[in-house]
């Protein structure tokens, strides 16, 4: 950087330094930016119809070289040795399987020890690092910037523009400080922290913004952790969310099958650590959020913005001031089944979910095992446990955390998206209700007429011990199972 | 793309905020390969509601969707805009819509235009008290008009400019494949590269 240059943001560092071509004019009628993509992350559903697109133009996949693909979305996570049993899944998983042959691009199928959701097998394998820019054709890419990488979801038109051209048309972001100090409380997560920052700033807060989570309570995250607040960027409107990389990231990422090696090592992480907003960098919005506050969050209507601690009570109405707001919520409580006034900690759940590219990595199972050891689960409660990857639910078996899970009676499934969209068997059924440690509670998400609760991992364990939503402290006074 | 510059169809009022793209188009949609064909899909949950607003004439025949703040929030999903363009939806009129949305609909020629909320209000309800008025979208002096509301609307220059012009993305960027080439030359060697395959074994 030369010394005249004025302090920048994370993000726009990280946006310089991939502009192949700067947009003509100024102002508002500046032209995009043609910006480089790093890495391509395809899956199963938003990718058939690019290549499409590229074969009927007779185009060329540009880089093979810088794509990677999973099948995730639709994958059952039972009896995976069998043909999938929905035809259509069958074939939108074999067109995938097809298409990565005809082009070139490597692809981790159903069994494969590397498949998973796209989100844990990119950092897994060390393809996601600081600096760079990862897309997919998914809102939740956004995960990816927990390495400091400029990570954002696209629409499949977008998906077919980088396979025949590396680089996307973008207009510059503006950039949103997320700042949160302070300690987290036992019990309380970073899945706490982006539910708290969403329901402070909405659903349509982020809308045009990068986020860049800031402060000390960000800082002393694991990267599972970071990767959960970043996921849910989207959900907060943002595209990207951003954390500056740190002795936590590098770590992470070394001795990864992709990590660089040898001197490629020491002149990345010597790139890797200008990699933060400058002093006196300028934000276009800035947020604060103090992190020996937060309670353990859960939401209760049908957006990721309509979420509240769990000591408190479902609002009613009348809470709200705006009009829209109150026609919301009403037509929320309709659809949950809820009555305002009620307190959240009374409301009876029928199925826990952990998993999804949110809440599916190791430290999100061995915290969930932590708290349900030993313990027994409601007997009305179904209790699903997807591990994020096939890797993922390697290690926790070596770990033993799989008979963890199966003595107090939940079910141990191979690895997908499953039930954080039911597109494949993993649904609620109508009016059943959920403790879900995915990201969307929109209405039948997980199923026609499902009813989503977002929470943490150690709220979604204690939640199956007692049937009702609670949280490890409530357990305290509990009788251990014999 | 098809050139777009005016569109004047029936306006269909969607009193709500926060309609997520899931709500547009259920995931079990999403499985199919075609790019084509989504027109029974949109809105699939809520059509089921004898009540729902495109279950009622005249709006059953509408093109310009009127909704509430935040529309297209969540997923990524493409097959949102083609849902919406396969029923027949040539613009959606919100006072703010999510941004993989907004950029989706301007890659496939649906118009996404930004209107202030007090306007959207006043068509709201003009299009209940007169079901059936039209509403005009022009993309050349980037108004809305219904009934004898005119109100302004904000697209940004670079979409106005393909949808008028029915440009594909593609194609354009393809013009400057020197300047990408170029760059590739000088990316820093230790960026990773997912061929050949590691694996941690």
């Amino acid at each position: 950087m030369s010394a005249m240059q004025s302090p920048q943001t994370l993000a726009e560092k990280v946006w310089s330094a991939h502009v192949v071509r700067q947009g003509e004019g100024n102002g508002e009628s500046r032209q995009p930016d043609l910006i480089y993509i790093d890495l391509h992350l395809l899956h199963e559903v938003t990718s058939p119809q690019a290549f499409e697109g590229l074969r009927l133009a007779g185009r060329q996949l540009r880089r093979p070289d810088l794509t990677i693909a999973t099948e995730d979305h639709n994958t059952p996570t039972l009896d995976i040795d069998k043909p999938i049993a929905d035809l259509t899944s069958r074939t939108q998983i074999n067109t995938l399987r097809d298409n990565c042959k005809e082009f070139g691009v490597r692809l981790h199928s159903l069994g494969d020890k590397e498949q998973g959701i796209v989100h844990v097998v990119g950092p897994q394998l060390g393809l996601t690092q600081p600096g760079m820019t990862v897309v997919c054709g998914d809102s939740h890419t956004s995960t990816h910037g927990a390495f400091g990488a400029l990570a954002f979801g696209i629409g499949t038109s977008e998906v077919e523009h980088v396979m025949a051209t590396q680089s996307l048309s973008l207009k510059p972001f503006k950039t949103m400080a997320i700042n949160v100090e302070g300690t987290l409380k036992p019990g309380v997560t970073s899945k706490d922290i982006i539910l708290a920052v969403i329901a402070k700033i909405g659903t349509g807060g982020g809308q045009g913004y990068v986020l860049e989570y800031r402060g000390s309570a960000i800082r002393s995250l694991s990267m599972d952790a970071r990767m959960t607040i970043c996921n849910m960027s989207i959900e907060a409107g943002a595209r990207a969310g951003m954390i500056a990389p740190d002795e936590t990231t590098f770590e992470y990422i070394k001795g990864r099958p992709h990590a660089p090696k040898g001197k490629d090592w020491d002149a990345a992480v010597a790139d890797w650590k200008e990699l933060h907003s400058d002093e006196g960098a300028q934000f276009d919005a800035e947020v604060f959020l103090n992190a020996d506050d937060l309670e353990p969050f859960v939401t209760w209507g049908t957006n990721p913005g309509q979420g509240i601690s769990l000591s408190q009570r479902v609002p009613s109405p009348e809470d709200f001031e705006d009009e829209n707001d109150r026609k919301a919520c009403e037509r929320a409580l309709n659809y949950m089944g809820l009555t305002g006034g009620t307190p959240m900690k009374d409301i009876r759940v029928d199925t826990v979910f952990l998993g999804s590219c949110t809440n599916s990595r190791m430290e999100d199972l061995r915290a969930a095992a932590t708290v349900i050891k030993g313990k027994t689960k409601d007997p009305n409660v179904r209790m699903i446990v997807v591990p994020g990857s096939a890797r993922v639910r390697l290690e926790a078996e070596a770990e033993g955390l799989d008979q963890v899970f199966k003595d107090f009676g939940a079910e141990w499934r191979f690895a997908g998206c499953s039930m954080c969209l039911g597109m494949n068997p993993d649904q609620l059924d109508e009016g059943e209700r959920c403790a879900s440690t995915s990201n969307r509670n929109f209405e039948g998400r997980q199923g026609k007429g499902g009813r989503t609760h977002l929470v943490s991992p150690l709220v979604a364990a204690a939640t199956a011990i007692r049937g009702t939503f609670s949280s490890p402290s409530d357990l305290i006074n509990e009788p251990a199972a014999v | 793309m098809e050139k777009i510059i005016t569109h004047t169809g029936i306006g269909v009022p969607l009193r709500q905020s926060n309609v997520d793209t899931d709500q547009i188009i259920p995931a079990v949609y999403l499985k199919r390969i075609t790019r084509t064909g989504f027109e029974d899909a949109l809105f699939a949950g809520w059509r089921r509601d004898e009540y729902f607003i495109l279950n009622q004439e005249p709006f059953n025949t509408g093109s310009v969707l009127v909704a509430g703040p935040d529309f297209g929030t969540g997923s990524s999903r493409e097959h949102a805009v083609w849902a919406l363009k396969d029923y027949g939806f040539k613009a959606v009129i919100s006072a703010r819509f999510a941004d993989i949305f907004r950029g989706n609909s301007g890659k496939q020629g649906l118009v996404a235009a930004e209107v202030a909320q007090s306007d959207i209000e006043l068509i709201w309800k003009e299009l209940e008290n007169n079901p059936g008025t039209t509403v005009t979208v022009d993309l050349e002096s980037r108004t809305v008009q219904c009934g004898s509301i005119s109100a302004p609307f904000q697209i940004d220059d670079y979409t106005r400019w393909r949808l008028m012009e029915g440009l594909d993305d593609i194609g354009l960027t393809l013009q400057h494949e020197e300047d990408i080439t170029a760059y590739e030359a000088k990316r820093p060697g230790h960026k990773p590269k997912t061929l050949p395959a590691q694996t941690a074994g």
